[in-house]
This record gives C-alpha cells, sequence and structure tokens, in this order.
C-alpha cells in the first residue's frame, strides 16, 4: 500500500491484572481509511481504541501516529477525537458550546469557532436544536452531536466506539451511509469499532478482526468474508457450515480434500498440510433445487426452514451431515419446500475454503 | 372510611406536620415573642413587648437611657461569620480531593471509606474536642513533635482562633465530604475523557466540566457546614477559650449567666434571619438556573 501509514501498531501487549487483553497486536492503518476493528465482546477493541486516543498505554510495544511515536503523548495533545459509545455529552452545555468546547480548547478565535459550530451542527442536521441541552434530544440526534463535535477540532483522525450499537434498525442504516459519506468527503481516517459484522462489511475500506486479544485477519470485506484465514474469522464473520474434511493433496492455495460431500479441490489457506482439515462452505453458496446449478451436486433432505422474507434459510442432511442452505425467495408462491422432502442441492468447490483445523 | 381514604394526604402527613409544628415552628415562634419581651430585674422576662432586645445588639443603655452605638455585638457577629466562612472554605479544600479519591475505589473500598469518614459522629462531640485540646495543648502531642524543630518548649497552640477553627474544620469535615462524594459518585467518568480527547487540560477538565456537574453537592456542603458553624458554641469555648466571644456562646450566655432572654432571643432571630437569606439566595439561583434550562426547551 503506498498510502501514508495515519496508524502504526507496533507488538502492543496489555494486561489487567493477570488478564491479557491484547497479546501482541500489529497492523497499520493507512491516511483517509476507514479501518474496522471487528471482534466479539471483551476482545480488546475499546482497549485498542483507547490507547490510540491516549487513555490507555501499551504495557510493551509501541503506538505511532502519523510517524510519531505517542505513547507518552496525553489525550488532549493528540490530534485524535473520540465518539464514544455513550456520546459522552456534556449535559450542563448546549449542543453549540458542545461543538465549540475542542475548538476554544485549541485557543480558536470566536469568529471562527461560532462559523465551524455553525458548520458541524449544520453537516449533521441539527442547526434548529444548537441551543438545546442533550436532554432534550433522542439517541439518534444525540449522536449526529457526538459525531460533530469529534470533527469540530478537524482531526487527523477520528475514533469511533460502536457508535450505532444504542440505535434502532432503520436510523443505524439511515447512519451507516451517512458516515461513510462523511468519511469520504473529509478525507479523515476513520478508525471504526465494532461487533457487527454486517456493519464492518458494509462500511470499510479494511477491516481487522480481533480475537482473544489478538489480530486473526487483515482485509478488505470481500477478503475477510471469502478467504477468511482461520476457523474463527470464517465462523464470525458471517454464517458458515463446517464440515471435517481429510486433505489428500496440498498446493499453495488450494487442496484436494475427501469430505461427506465427495472429493474435490477447493481454495484452501496457505501451507496446507496432508491430513484432517475442515471446510467452510456458506449456506447462500449452496443452490437447491432448480437453482441447485454446480459442480458438485447431492441428495439432500430438508429438516427444517426459517422463512426470513427475502431468503429461507433451509437445515438439510446431506451425505450423513447436517447443512444450512439460504435461497432467494424469488417468486412469491412455490418456493417453500416443505420439511420431509427430497430435494437435489449444488455448490461449486471454488466458493467453498479449506482451513486448517 | 370514604371520607378516611378521601382526606388521605392530611392523615398522611399529620406526624410530619405534628412534627414541624411542635419541634420547628412553635420554638421558632416562643423565641420570636421572647425577643420582643422586656428584660425582668431578677433574670426571665415579663410580656412587654418592645424592641429593646434588638437595639440592644447596637446600642448600649446609658444610665440616663440615652442610646449608644456600640460594635461590639457586631464585631461578634462579624467574627461569626469570618470563622464560619472560613470553616467552609477549609473544609471545602480538604473535602473535595477526599471525596474524589474515596469515589476512584473499588466499591467495597468505598463503603469502608465513607464508614471511616462519618466514623466521628460515633463518638461525643465533646470528647472530640478534649482530645483537640489535649492534642494542641502544652506538652501534647503536636507542640511535643514540633520541638524537634525548633518550636520553644511548653508552647501552647491552644485558646485562640487558629485552634477554634481547627477545631470546628475537624467536626464539619464529613458534612462536606459526604454530598461532594455523593455528587462526584454520578459523575460519569467518560465525561472527563471526552473533556481531554477534546484538547481540555486538567484545568480546563476542571473548570469546565467537573465542577459545574459537582456544583449541587459542592453547595449543599457548603450550606451544611456554614450554617452549623454559625451556631457553633462548644469550639470557641473549649478551644478558643471563651475570651473572643462567637454568636452561639453569646446566645448562650443571654439565656444562661446573663439573664437576659430578650436579647439573647433577639441575637438567635437575626442569626437566623440571616441564614435564612443565604438559603433563599441559593434556592432562587437553582431556580433560575432550573428555568433557564427549561426556557430552552
Ligand atoms: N480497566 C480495566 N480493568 C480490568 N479489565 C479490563 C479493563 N478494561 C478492559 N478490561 C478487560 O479487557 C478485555 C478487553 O476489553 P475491551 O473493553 O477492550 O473489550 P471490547 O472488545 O471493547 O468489548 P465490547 O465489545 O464488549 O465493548 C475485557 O475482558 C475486559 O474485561
Ligand atoms: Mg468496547
Amino acid at each position: 500500500m503506498d498510502r501514508d501509514k495515519a496508524v502504526e501498531v507496533r507488538g502492543v501487549s496489555k494486561s489487567f491484572g493477570s488478564y491479557q487483553a491484547l497479546k501482541s497486536v500489529s497492523f497499520d492503518i493507512g491516511a483517509n481509511e476507514f479501518f474496522t476493528m471487528l471482534g466479539p465482546s471483551g476482545c480488546g477493541k475499546t482497549t485498542l481504541l483507547r490507547m490510540l486516543a491516549g487513555f490507555e498505554s501499551p504495557d510493551s510495544g509501541a503506538v505511532l501516529l502519523n510517524r510519531r511515536e505517542v505513547t507518552s503523548i496525553p489525550p488532549h495533545k493528540r490530534r485524535v477525537n473520540t465518539v464514544f459509545q455513550s456520546y459522552a455529552l456534556f449535559p450542563h452545555m448546549t449542543l453549540e458550546q458542545n461543538v465549540a468546547y475542542g475548538l476554544e480548547n485549541l485557543g480558536w478565535e470566536r469568529a471562527k469557532i461560532r462559523a465551524r459550530t455553525g458548520e458541524m451542527l449544520e453537516r449533521v442536521h441539527m442547526s434548529a436544536f444548537a441551543s438545546r441541552k442533550p436532554a432534550q434530544l433522542s439517541g439518534g440526534q444525540r449522536q449526529r452531536v457526538a459525531l460533530a463535535r469529534a470533527l469540530a477540532p478537524e482531526p487527523e483522525i477520528l475514533l469511533l466506539d460502536e457508535p450505532l450499537s444504542a440505535l434502532d434498525l432503520k436510523l443505524r442504516q439511515a447512519m451507516r451511509d451517512e458516515l461513510r459519506n462523511l468519511q469520504r468527503d473529509t478525507g479523515i481516517t476513520f478508525v471504526f469499532v465494532t461487533h457487527d459484522q454486517e456493519e464492518a462489511l458494509d462500511m470499510s475500506d479494511r477491516i481487522a478482526v480481533l480475537g482473544a486479544g489478538e489480530v486473526q485477519q487483515i482485509g478488505t470485506p470481500t477478503q475477510i468474508y471469502e478467504e477468511p484465514v482461520n476457523r474463527f474469522v470464517a465462523d464470525f464473520v458471517g454464517e458458515t457450515n463446517f464440515l471435517d474434511v481429510e486433505v489428500l493433496e496440498a498446493q499453495a492455495d488450494r487442496a484436494v480434500i475427501r469430505s461427506a460431500l465427495g472429493t474435490f479441490e477447493a481454495p484452501a489457506t496457505k501451507l496446507m498440510q496432508k491430513g484432517p482439515a475442515t471446510l467452510s462452505l456458506r449456506p447462500e453458496k449452496i443452490n437447491l433445487g432448480d437453482q441447485a446449478a454446480g459442480v458438485i451436486t447431492l441428495d439432500a433432505k430438508v429438516i427444517s426452514q426459517n422463512y426470513m422474507g427475502g431468503f429461507t434459510h433451509y437445515t438439510l442432511e446431506a451425505g450423513g451431515v447436517t447443512l444450512r442452505a439460504s435461497r432467494r425467495n424469488a417468486s412469491r408462491q412455490g418456493d417453500l419446500v416443505p420439511s420431509g422432502e427430497a430435494i437435489t442441492i449444488g455448490f461449486l468447490p471454488a466458493s467453498a475454503r479449506v482451513l486448517a483445523s | 372510611m370514604r371520607r378516611l381514604t378521601h382526606n388521605l394526604p392530611f392523615w398522611g402527613l399529620l406526624p410530619a406536620w405534628l412534627l414541624m409544628g411542635f419541634a420547628l415552628i412553635l420554638p421558632i415562634l416562643i423565641i420570636a415573642a421572647v425577643s420582643l419581651a422586656t428584660r425582668g430585674s431578677h433574670g426571665g422576662f415579663s410580656w412587654d413587648f418592645n424592641l429593646s432586645g434588638y437595639s440592644q445588639i447596637l446600642f448600649n443603655e446609658g444610665w440616663s437611657g440615652e442610646l449608644e452605638f456600640t460594635p461590639q455585638y457586631l464585631l461578634i457577629i462579624g467574627r461569626t461569620y469570618l470563622l464560619a466562612g472560613l470553616t467552609t472554605l477549609i473544609c471545602l479544600v480538604f473535602a473535595l480531593p477526599v471525596a474524589w479519591y474515596i469515589s476512584r475505589q473499588s466499591p467495597g473500598m468505598r463503603a469502608l471509606l465513607v464508614y471511616l469518614v462519618t466514623l466521628p459522629f460515633w463518638v461525643s462531640m465533646i470528647l472530640r474536642v478534649y482530645a483537640w485540646m489535649i492534642i494542641l495543648g502544652k506538652d501534647g502531642p503536636l507542640p511535643r513533635f514540633l520541638e524537634n524543630f525548633g518550636l520553644a518548649p511548653g508552647t501552647s497552640f491552644m485558646f485562640n482562633d487558629g485552634a477554634t477553627l481547627v477545631a470546628m474544620v475537624y467536626t464539619c469535615m464529613p458534612l462536606m465530604v459526604l454530598p461532594i462524594y455523593a455528587s462526584i459518585e454520578k459523575l460519569d467518568l467518560t465525561l472527563i475523557e471526552a473533556s481531554h480527547d477534546l484538547h481540555g487540560n486538567r484545568l480546563t477538565t476542571f473548570r469546565r466540566v467537573i465542577l459545574p456537574l459537582t456544583a449541587p453537592g459542592i453547595i449543599s456542603g457548603a450550606i451544611l457546614v456554614f450554617v452549623p458553624s454559625l451556631g457553633a458554641v462548644l469550639e470557641p469555648v473549649l478551644m478558643g477559650g471563651g475570651k473572643q466571644m462567637m454568636m452561639g456562646s453569646l446566645i448562650q450566655l443571654q439565656f444562661g449567666g446573663g439573664r437576659n432572654w430578650p436579647f439573647g432571643a433577639a441575637i438567635a432571630m437575626v442569626l437566623m434571619g440571616l441564614v435564612m437569606l443565604l438559603l433563599i439566595f441559593t434556592a432562587l439561583r437553582a431556580a433560575r438556573r432550573q428555568a433557564g434550562m427549561e426556557a430552552t426547551a
């Protein structure tokens, strides 16, 4: 990547008491990137973000912002601002005062502060509420003000800790687009934390999947979803079927495997060894009935189905294993296959992935 | 039955009304009446209403009945306010960091520390003041200790305003720590982080975030310390030696040895009036702030 590096995290470890929250984490974030840290609860996302903000310091390792080591620089001297998960708006100040707070601390001129504050509130459609107090706002409105407040001082890096998790579904969807646009318009590096994989896939340039205090994989959304490097990533991001298989022959990034679904060649993680392994096959890659085109086809039996509106999730039995498959409900009627019915399934081996078990 | 439930607010509040009436309002009315009465020639008083109790605060009655201005009691009132104010200020300066420290501990530790703060209340006040008399007095632990650093042997720190202040600060401290602790504990710590995040240094964060958000606790603490300090009797008498009087001792003296009940009652009314003014002022300020917040809604 020939972008400038906005953030470099180098071998950072952090323990709380005897609990190791981060185990030698390393990654870079490019300037102007929308970078997401994705992982289950307690995997150390907030801890990492707090290190970038300066509220936490690593036990070992180093954090660089714009190529400068910042470990000893206090939060108020970093050109980094945070959108807190709880918004943390100052309850005794009006929205205007909240947004102006950072600018006043930076010693901006009065006139410039007024202009910038107005501009930021306008940007998040909150101008009409400028003289209200945070208590008089809805969750979504507070979220916007928190965003305006953090963006006002023109940070080099904006940190967002699960900013959408307190919003309802519709609002969350709208805010995703708004955030994404804001990032494109401002060109500020966004470091976004979430445990919602859909959010991460939707918004990010690159995603770091964190698990158990370690970086499991870093890549574009497609890489993370289609080419997971291990079982943890395949399991955490999206839904998948895991099958026990045996690797008969391994090449650089492909492997010939024997499985309950047949013997075939499929993409594999690097350095695959002969012997037992895991096959990941995502539900939407399995085609059903008349849609069942593919190199591998099998007879299966429907065990149960969950109607989801746009899709139906089927639980099937094929070749002695249980599989989850999903099918788009393309027409209004006749799509649903009843339980107990036999059905043909098919998939392309290229859409499956062999992982070390 | 129907009437009883209909009048439930009345019956339910009856105990409160009785308590207020007999323990608060009635005594105040009696004191107010006494302050307007006339001093009897052999102690006691007679119900001849006049303002002589009040005029004695400012004027001395000469042999021939002419009134002569005397600042004596005004000075006592002034001193009382000064000492009470100093007590409040010193308590505040100490209580803020103590309350802050307690609020940063684990929940178990917090409970223990709050208990320790209130611990002096479990011992009789007289005993506590006597303890200070021993500590500060001649050959007490503190002078003895300071003799190592060149203090003249036999020095006593007792019987002056400083000693009075020490005891008043000591007895009032929990009343300041507890309300401030309560408001700091409610303070959302991410607000402090947000302030630092928005380029606020420690001073700015204290001035613009911590102070405004803990102001209610600081104000209640200040009232809880200032008001009883105005009426303090024990500390000025025992620690200050009683040479320089404060209002509390002055009132006590008039009801006791001085045998001038109307005058004592008049001073008590003045003291109470000034305290009421202070409370009304703070209440008005709070109401205005509340109104200000609602007006923006
Ligand atoms: N100040 C602290 N003291 C003790 N343990 C802590 C502290 N901060 C974090 N931890 C622990 O470190 C681990 C990582 O915490 P962190 O808050 O970074 O998780 P997270 O990935 O943000 O989780 P979530 O999605 O629930 O917010 C957790 O197990 C947490 O209990
Ligand atoms: Mg978190």
